[in-house]
């Protein structure tokens, strides 16, 4: 469209029209994601109004409650009750609350530091440039998880911890993409320009570089936030996570895992909330990623 | 050429070196081991003792260059659980994780190559969208859920396959490796379908088309062998992956490897183990992106140059 002659526009109008429009049906809104993602939000942040049961109450009569549209179940537990018959429905929410304030923080955490490292190596370049890559490096090939478990039994299991370990790691990812991107931007006149007039290197790198590296990280952080979650939910799996009794998706599948045959619903919704969440993470970074960056194909 | 891998191999050399720094400064950071070996009677003339007979009471300096000169020379120290060298445990369990990870890199590759072909050659149909679902869906499963439920489904109540362990097999590979191996696919096919989408557009593509080349031909033969390029890049960061998410799925498979050892170590405080495990599993990352690097300066010249 955009190649067709001024003049020849108007007349023409009919027979482009029906092209962008086909070109914003691969683009559209992920109704589903934003769907998942909102209800969950908006649960979990109002958890304490919902009237729900007490996550922590246990009671050894009502235990393995299976969910209501099964024999036995009953409305009064609407996904059935775990091994100490606390009611599963209200623990998946509690949970929810823990989850996503970890995969959040985490992630602000880790990209607020990676990007600046990522800034600051990218604009100055030379030895600065190489220390800090190596650094990065360095990090990049530590495992998450090896130093979560580490740090959980040293300093002892907690949500601090989880997320300190996690975020410890994860900036150099961070770094490492926006140092790329400042790269190229720094071939770009307008930096040149504003050096000439006189803009120092905060000036250049807040005011000029950061601005335009805002799309990339936006899309990284919202792809993050999910794997964020399943590390996190896969330490308090292991034990090393968020300590019970506080309800976390992770720790409710390992409790689980035990009964799974005779109650797979102990271990089967909690797994199914970490789905859901994450995949409507990833889905709508995914549409970040095509809307605002179509060039970022290979986060 | 020769001028690039030594750059490369020193890089590596000056990661593992920063790595070493860090797990030796955890470890020292995690407590006192002697709390550990010595009994609860033991009085602090002891304490001093122990200290002087393991070295502790050397300045850290000294502590950090004995460690790696040991390290260096396979010597991780006496494991405080298992009593007995750790290198032998870790000549025990790499193995074991190394063809767990070959297996699994197998699966990755043999869901991600067809589904990233497929998505690019049909660009915007049915089977583009259903291959870009099972990549996001394997990114967004919870490995230890999947692999809890297929130990359930498979080997619990259709007995189709063993749930745990090693002994089994080959057999005994497929449900580790295939939900170890699910989880990087994503990544992969995609890379993958945005390098051949690029490459299906170039000029000698179309040139092959022209002269006649039949279309399969020209897919899987011409343009396939210039799209993997960026794949092979990231080969050493899928690896890395693959590694990290291993000690979950190996704790939930039982499977004797590295990763569960390093849960047994740290569940039972044993700092030899999971120094060993840490620093063994870093090298190892490094040894395979180094390599990634210098075959993809062998297949693409302008790498070779441009440093």
């Amino acid at each position: 469209m955009a190649a067709e002659p001024a003049g020849g526009a108007a007349l023409a109008v009919p027979d482009v029209e029906p092209r962008p429009v086909r070109a914003r049906r691969s683009q559209r809104l992920p109704l589903f994601s934003l769907g998942v993602l909102g209800a969950f939000v908006v649960v979990a942040l109002l958890a304490p109004l919902l009237g729900l049961s007490n996550p922590q109450e246990q009671s050894l009569r009502k235990r393995f409650r299976p969910p209501v549209w099964e024999e036995r179940g009953t409305w009064e537990h609407p996904l059935g009750t775990d091994r100490l018959g606390r009611d599963m429905l209200s623990r998946i929410i509690w949970g929810a609350r823990v989850s996503l304030a970890a995969g959040v923080v985490t992630v602000l955490l880790a990209s607020a530091f990676g990007a600046a490292v990522g800034l600051v190596a990218g604009y100055y370049g030379g030895r600065v440039d190489i220390a800090l890559m190596r650094f990065t490096d360095a990090t990049m090939s530590f495992p998450v998880i090896l130093l979560a478990l580490i740090l959980a039994v040293t300093v002892g299991p907690s949500f601090t911890n989880v997320v300190v370990a996690i975020a410890v790691i994860l900036w150099a990812r961070y770094a490492r993409v926006i140092r790329a991107q400042v790269l190229t931007l720094m071939q770009l006149d307008f930096i040149a320009q504003s050096r000439i007039a006189g803009a120092g290197g905060w000036r250049i790198i807040t005011r000029h570089l950061f601005p335009n590296t805002l799309n990339t990280l936006v899309v990284l952080v919202t792809l993050q936030i999910g794997y964020v979650i399943i590390v996190e939910a896969s330490l308090s799996f292991l034990g090393a996570g968020i300590p019970p009794p506080t309800p976390a998706w992770g720790s409710m599948i390992s409790e689980g895992r035990e009964y799974v045959t005779s109650a797979w619903w102990a271990s089967f919704f909690p797994g199914l909330a970490i789905l859901l969440v994450v995949l409507a993470f990833n889905l709508i970074g995914d549409w970040l990623r095509d809307t605002l960056d179509p060039k970022l194909r290979q986060l | 050429m020769i001028r690039f891998v030594l750059a490369r191999v020193l890089q590596s050399l000056v990661t593992l070196a920063i790595l070493s720094v860090v797990v030796f400064i955890l470890a020292r950071a995690t407590g006192d081991p002697l709390h550990l070996i010595l009994p609860m009677s033991a009085t602090p003339e002891d304490y001093a003792e122990a200290r002087r007979y393991l070295g502790l009471d050397r300045p850290y300096v000294e502590q950090y260059f004995s460690f790696v000169g040991k390290a260096v020379r396979g010597d991780f120290g006496t494991s405080l659980r298992a009593r007995k060298p750790v290198i032998e445990l870790i000549r025990e369990r790499l193995p074991n994780s190394l063809k767990l990870a070959v297996f699994a890199m197998g699966v990755s590759l043999a869901m991600a190559f067809p589904l990233g072909v497929m998505a690019a050659v049909k660009k915007g149909t049915g089977i583009d969208r259903a291959a870009q679902v099972i990549a996001v869906l394997g990114q967004s499963l919870p490995t230890f859920w999947l692999a809890i439920i297929l130990v359930e489904f498979v080997s619990g109540r259709l007995q189709w396959l063993p749930a745990a362990g090693n002994d089994a097999g080959l057999v005994s590979y497929i449900l580790p490796g295939f939900t170890l191996g699910w989880f990087v696919v994503a990544g992969m096919m995609r890379l993958l379908r945005s390098s051949m989408l690029e490459v299906l557009d170039s000029d000698y593509v179309k040139l092959a088309r022209v002269k006649g080349v039949a279309e399969r031909r020209v897919v899987w033969l011409h343009a396939l062998k210039n799209a993997l390029i960026p794949v092979i890049t990231f080969a050493g960061i899928y690896f890395a992956i693959l590694v990290t998410t291993a000690i979950v799925v190996e704790t939930v498979f039982a499977w004797p490897g590295l990763g569960r050892l390093a849960y047994e170590g740290i569940s039972s405080r044993d700092f030899p183990v999971i120094q060993a495990v840490v620093l063994t599993t870093a090298a190892l990352v490094a040894a395979v992106s180094l390599c990634v690097d210098c075959l993809y300066a062998v297949i693409d010249p302008r790498i070779r140059h441009a440093r």
